[in-house]
């Protein structure tokens, strides 16, 4: 089948063939080609973040309240296995899953119920049928009370949305402020070999307001997102 | 009249008659406006970002085709293949003949009005494709055989018992009102799909071009499962959806959701480059773009109205849109309702068929101050009469327009039609808004307004002639 890339492109090269009159209702500042005074413009104009960590860790247990994220800050890995344990007993869970790293594999030590590991790859039904995914991830935001997860940092796209469940192990030296830093991160860490072909951005547990515009929690993704901090 | 006009007006008197219908639309919105109030108070300067953002998008469809050129190519180099549609033809034989030289047996679909546009389910279904839309919403009005009611809240029309009625109906579920169950009955139905479907197709709210991914906007989790768990994944993309930087996303990604839902970020933000690559364990094994034209570039080659490409479809100048708050989404006939839809339709569709829409407005401009990258919508809609009247101008509107012109220029004669006015008009009180006044177009809906007893120039005389200054 043939492919209309040149035709398109000619098109488009035809129609801006007359000139861009500027843009006809703005006038900022910063317009993006025209050498702007700041590196990062937008930084100016979103959500202000506070600069020390305790303020960060702060605004994101402040934001995940408000999103129904379930925050835990832990000193010690004995203190994560105990919230997991927890966890594991209300829910009754027979089986999770989760990605090796050293922090997700603590989390699990001695736990009960058993564990599918997806390093390997995995059967979709088998995956389906875990009552929880535990996996790692690139960094949180505090702006937003996110969690940025890429194909690696989380066992894959599947683990951290297919279980009803999902509970994220993080550090406090992965806390960034803002979007804006968040992919400053990515760039430094996948700029110059290649980007996992899978980022996200994880605000909240699944959700949808398509009943009459009223929330519910768990519409396909997870119902219940948890986040474990512990200290570096 | 066109059979489209007729429609519209059929379509937009029933709804506007429709209390009911029209509090109920109010009342889903009341929500929005304190959470989209709350969510643009959290910015340092709402109205500065939107000035960014406005520029940033106009930047990027100023350089449109090097910005898709380099989005292609970085997105390649990672193993996507990128098809270029020029119309919406071309881009549903592609879809059909990927999903039959891969024997693709069934379809999941995450929410794109792109989609939309293109008629694309028709085409699959009518191929022997089974497609399920997999966004809640989608879900609903596909069951009910419907379009989306709004581009962002596709099911806002339908009561809770309706779609209780629904699900029992279509899905043998137990009758229920609660929100939370219903949800679940849906989520329940969808599982085995996703587990099972071969081939996932979802839009994009973004294309990257300086990293070639694509960013998908969601709340639900659905259009995660569906680019994950098929192996092959099929991505329809406007061309205008690019952005120069990766970073870009930064500012655009809470914008959407402020503007599109009150939220400061929505729930899923995920972007896609390339399907799995080789040290990844899970993934499509292919990834297809479908960039589409389908006279965007024809919208793009009207320099006044090329702000319009700039459009993220986040549905904010529908939700605060007087005559969309009325007629409701459904009276529109068009993919894209209210203002923006609007707008572009005529571009899109035909001007002389769609110019009525530009005429189903009040021009209060509650829309270009709700467009989170100042797309000057009002303007745009005057723009549109404007080019519709010099294109193929009305017999009886100009007829009328040139008589006015006359007789406003020619006073004895404008003096006289006053004197005649001052008589008819306690005659025309008899028959006001009957089937026997003539000026019934206008008197049906709306009182007359009243002659004044003196004409200016009467009371210039008598004021004057009293009291010489």
């Amino acid at each position: 089948m043939s492919d209309g890339k040149e035709i398109i492109l000619r098109h488009i090269r035809e129609a801006l063939r007359e000139n861009p009159a500027p843009h006809p209702h703005s006038s900022h500042p910063h317009a993006p080609q025209g050498g702007g005074s700041s590196e990062h413009p937008q930084r100016e104009w979103l959500p202000k973040v506070g600069e020390t960590l305790g303020e960060q860790i702060a605004l994101f247990a402040s934001q995940s309240e408000a999103l129904k994220t379930e925050f835990h800050r832990c000193a010690t890995q004995q203190a994560a296995r105990e919230v997991f344990s927890r966890l594991a007993a209300e829910g009754g869970w027979k089986k999770v899953a989760t990605h090796s790293t050293p922090d997700t594999l603590a989390l699990l030590e001695g736990c009960a119920p058993s564990i599918l590991k997806t390093d390997n790859g995995y059967q979709i039904d088998d995956l389906e049928s875990c009552d929880a995914g535990v996996t790692g991830c690139e960094c949180l935001v505090a702006q937003t009370g996110g969690i940025m997860i890429s194909a690696p940092s989380a066992g894959g796209r599947a683990l951290s949305v297919l279980p009803p469940h999902h509970i994220v192990i993080a550090r406090t030296s992965q806390m960034r402020p803002d979007l804006t830093a968040a992919f400053e991160l990515i760039q430094q860490r996948y700029g110059a070999n290649g980007f996992p072909s899978f980022l996200s951005f994880i605000t909240g547990p699944s959700r949808t307001g398509d009943i009459e515009r009223i929330l519910v929690l768990g519409a396909h993704g997870p119902k219940r997102l948890t986040v474990i901090l512990l200290e570096n | 009249m066109t059979s489209i006009v007729a429609e519209f007006q059929r379509l937009a008197r029933r709804y506007t008659a429709d209390r009911q219908h029209r509090a109920f639309i109010q009342k889903g919105l009341s929500g929005y406006y304190q959470k989209r109030d709350a969510a643009k108070a959290s910015f340092q300067s709402w109205e500065d970002a939107r000035d960014l953002a406005a520029q940033t998008k106009y930047d990027a469809v100023n350089h449109l085709d090097q910005y898709l050129m380099e989005f292609t190519e970085k997105i390649e180099a990672r193993g996507a293949k990128v098809f270029w549609a020029s119309s919406a033809k071309e881009a549903r034989d592609f879809i059909l003949r990927v999903a039959r030289e891969n024997g693709v047996r069934s379809i999941i679909k995450s929410k794109t009005m792109t989609s939309e546009e293109i008629h694309l389910n028709d085409a699959l279904e009518k191929e022997g494709y089974g497609v399920i839309e997999s966004d809640l919403g989608e879900y609903i009005v596909q069951l009910r055989k419907e379009p989306p009611y709004h581009l962002v809240f596709p099911a806002m029309h339908l009561t809770r018992a309706q779609i209780s009625e629904l699900f029992q109906k279509e899905l043998g579920s137990s009758p229920t009102d609660d929100p939370e169950e219903l949800t679940m009955i849906a989520r329940r139905a969808m599982r085995r799909k996703y587990c099972e479907a071969d081939m996932g197709i979802s839009g994009a709210n973004f294309a990257v071009a300086e990293t070639g991914m694509i960013s998908i906007t969601e709340n639900e989790g659905n259009a995660r499962l569906t680019t994950s768990l098929p192996r092959i994944h099929v991505a329809l993309v406007g061309i205008e959806k690019v952005l120069p930087k990766l970073e870009n996303l930064a500012l655009f990604l809470p914008m959407l959701a402020t503007a599109g839902a009150g939220q400061q970020m929505t729930c899923y933000n995920t972007m896609y480059g390339g399907p799995r690559q080789p040290d990844e364990i899970d993934g499509p094994e292919q990834m297809h773009i479908v960039l589409l034209d389908n006279r965007r570039t024809e919208l793009l080659a009207d320099a006044q109205q090329r702000d319009t490409l700039g459009c993220i479809r986040c549905g904010a100048c529908l939700n605060v849109c007087p005559i969309f708050k009325n007629i409701g989404g459904y009276s529109y006939g068009t993919t894209y309702q209210g203002p923006i839809g609007s707008v572009i339709t005529p571009h899109l569709r035909g001007l002389q068929e769609w110019k009525h829409l530009s005429s189903a407005s009040s021009l209060c401009g509650a829309c270009t101050e709700a467009c989170p990258v100042k797309i000057d919508l009002h303007h745009h809609l005057l723009q549109n009469r404007r080019n519709a009247a010099r294109m193929k101008a009305v017999p009886a509107e100009k007829i009328s327009f040139l008589a006015f012109a006359w007789l406003m220029s020619h006073p004895p004669i404008y003096r006289m039609a006053v004197a005649l006015g001052r008589i008819f008009e306690p005659l025309h009180r008899l028959v006001n808004g009957t089937a026997l006044d003539p000026m019934r177009a206008w008197t049906k809906t709306r009182a007359l307004p009243k002659l004044a007893p003196d004409s200016f120039h009467q009371q210039w005389k008598k004021h004057r002639g009293g009291k010489p200054s």
